[in-house]
């Protein structure tokens, strides 16, 4: 089967090994970010809202942290979670599960960091609001939440880029077994080394594909909700 | 954000769900196994026949020989698969593994360009090759990722008396990377390359590549199979792991072996009776 239709080919006709690298792909970043945005938005508006000693070296490590290299990250967590090390009892090397501990990891510091941007200038505009209207922290921390809710789901969407795009981690902390971890990534990766480059450009083009989906969804959504909610 | 816990919770314990009881129903093994073996397509071809036989699942990482036994000495594979053989061995005598098997062999192949810089084509002579390469600094790209191919090279440097450190020139080019990718290089580079013949056959993007020299005896490649130790680590599955390698080395599994082609090509050669491979 010659590589420039075999890839098209898989999509239009069904392929379920495919669907299932597609679905597994989704299920796996999908969750990291949300996972991520659980742990990061809470943790960026903590940082936004408050003072405390060496507030600006933890903002720059925050920061900074958006670079994590995703095979390093990986390495950890395979590290971590090996049989010889100290999670190794949870067996879950060479797992989706540890794939999304891994990408929730490098997640995490991305929407903490753009969180914590988009809340601390929000707080700029409604500090004074808020302090005559006599709320107190928390009620501060889910009004700020909420109003800047439309632009943290641009922090989110960087988030499930990142988590999309990476391949770094999860090969290593999933192993790239057909049928169980591997992914768009990892299958792209795994076709360059086996010199099909055809399959891997067409795999790649998938994959852009569901992520200009996601995003449209995700602009949709803003579109609907600033529309409608107001 | 209005669902974001139950999106939250439907997915989490979507992804569990999913895969939670391939652990705890299915019965499955992890076999850490060479890159050859996947790449070429081999386990696609074995893994179906020894699931209708015995139900069991067997998820394949592949890597490079030195990290597959490192999988393994780490205890997060049950059985590995791999070619390399005094790796092997040692891999069995520091007690990480229980027994080593031979399985079957295959050859690795000298590919090169068609224009044959070095005039070394046709030769079946792959020691008098490499020492002609070296002479001449015609480009050769090395695996140098420690992989059982890798270590191949490495002994035929040496058997052909080169001290490959000392005297690797800008010729000589090591990319630390799987098979795939050195081919890759060579076609690039128009330069000489050790491959497996499963892997060249199988590679897609061959350029100006053709078989520069091939069927030396010192160019088989061993492949032996062992299950990790689990006196050392508990948690490896012993019976489905030794009941892999039982049918590896069965009358029907290295028929298996044999039947596996590419192109009308065979690119295994099983050998499980010759105790000394």
């Amino acid at each position: 089967m010659p590589g420039e239709l075999s890839a098209l080919q898989l999509v239009f006709t069904g392929d379920p090994g495919l669907y299932a690298i597609v679905r597994l792909s989704l299920l796996v970043s999908l969750t990291a970010v949300l996972l991520a945005a659980l742990i990061g938005i809470p943790l960026g508006a903590l940082i936004a809202l408050t003072r405390f000693r060496g507030r600006d070296a933890a903002i720059v490590v925050l920061n900074a942290m958006m670079g994590l290299p995703p095979v390093v990250v990986g390495l950890a967590v395979y590290l971590a979670l090996s049989r010889s090390g100290p999670l190794g009892s949870w067996g879950l090397l060479f797992t989706p599960q540890a794939m999304v501990i891994a990408q929730t990891i490098l997640v995490a510091p991305i929407i903490a960091a753009l969180s914590r941007q988009t809340i601390e200038d929000l707080w700029a505009e409604y500090r004074d609001e808020l302090a005559a209207m006599n709320v107190g922290p928390a009620g501060r921390v889910t009004t700020l939440i909420w109003d800047a809710r439309f632009s943290l789901v641009t922090a989110l969407l960087a988030g499930f880029g990142r988590a999309a795009a990476e391949v770094g981690a999860i090969i290593v902390v999933g192993g790239n077994i057909e049928g169980f971890t591997r992914t768009m990534t990892t299958a792209i990766a795994l076709e360059t080394s086996k010199g099909d480059l055809p399959l891997a450009i067409g795999l790649g083009i998938v994959l852009i594909c569901i992520v200009i989906v996601i995003n449209g969804l995700a602009w949709g959504a803003r579109w609907a909700g600033e529309r409608y909610a107001a | 954000m209005f669902h974001v816990r139950s999106l939250t919770t439907a997915l989490v314990l979507g992804t569990f769900a999913l895969t939670a009881p391939a652990g705890a129903q299915n019965k499955s093994i992890i076999v850490s196994s060479t890159t050859s073996t996947q790449d070429s397509g081999l386990f696609g071809h074995l893994l179906p026949l020894f699931k209708s036989k015995t139900g069991i699942d067997v998820k394949v990482v592949s890597q490079g020989t030195g990290q597959a036994l490192d999988t393994g000495r780490r205890g997060d594979a049950d059985v590995v698969f791999v070619h390399a053989k005094s790796q092997e061995e040692k891999f069995v005598a520091d007690g990480f593994g229980v027994k080593r098997h031979p399985v079957m062999y295959n050859e690795f192949v000298l590919i090169g360009p068609k224009s044959d810089p070095a005039g070394v084509k046709g030769s079946k002579d792959i020691v008098a090759a490499l020492k002609t390469i070296r002479d001449k600094g015609a480009p050769f790209i090395s695996r140098g990722d420690k992989s059982g191919t890798h270590a191949a090279e490495l002994n035929l440097w040496k058997a052909a008396g080169v001290d490959i450190e000392k005297e690797k020139g800008p010729w000589y080019k090591s990319i630390g990377q799987g098979m795939g990718a050195a081919l890759a290089t060579a076609s690039a580079g128009n330069a000489y390359v050790l491959a497996d013949r499963g892997t060249w056959l199988s590679f897609r993007n061959r350029g100006d590549l053709i078989v520069s020299v091939e069927g030396d005896k010192r160019l088989f490649n061993q492949y032996g199979v062992i299950l990790v130790n689990p006196a050392r680590h508990p948690t490896v599955k012993k019976d489905f792991g030794q009941q892999f390698i039982d049918w590896l080395v069965s009358k029907k599994g290295q028929k298996a072996i044999a039947d596996y082609t590419i192109g009308g090509e065979q690119l295994f050669y099983p050998n499980a009776e010759d105790a000394g491979a």
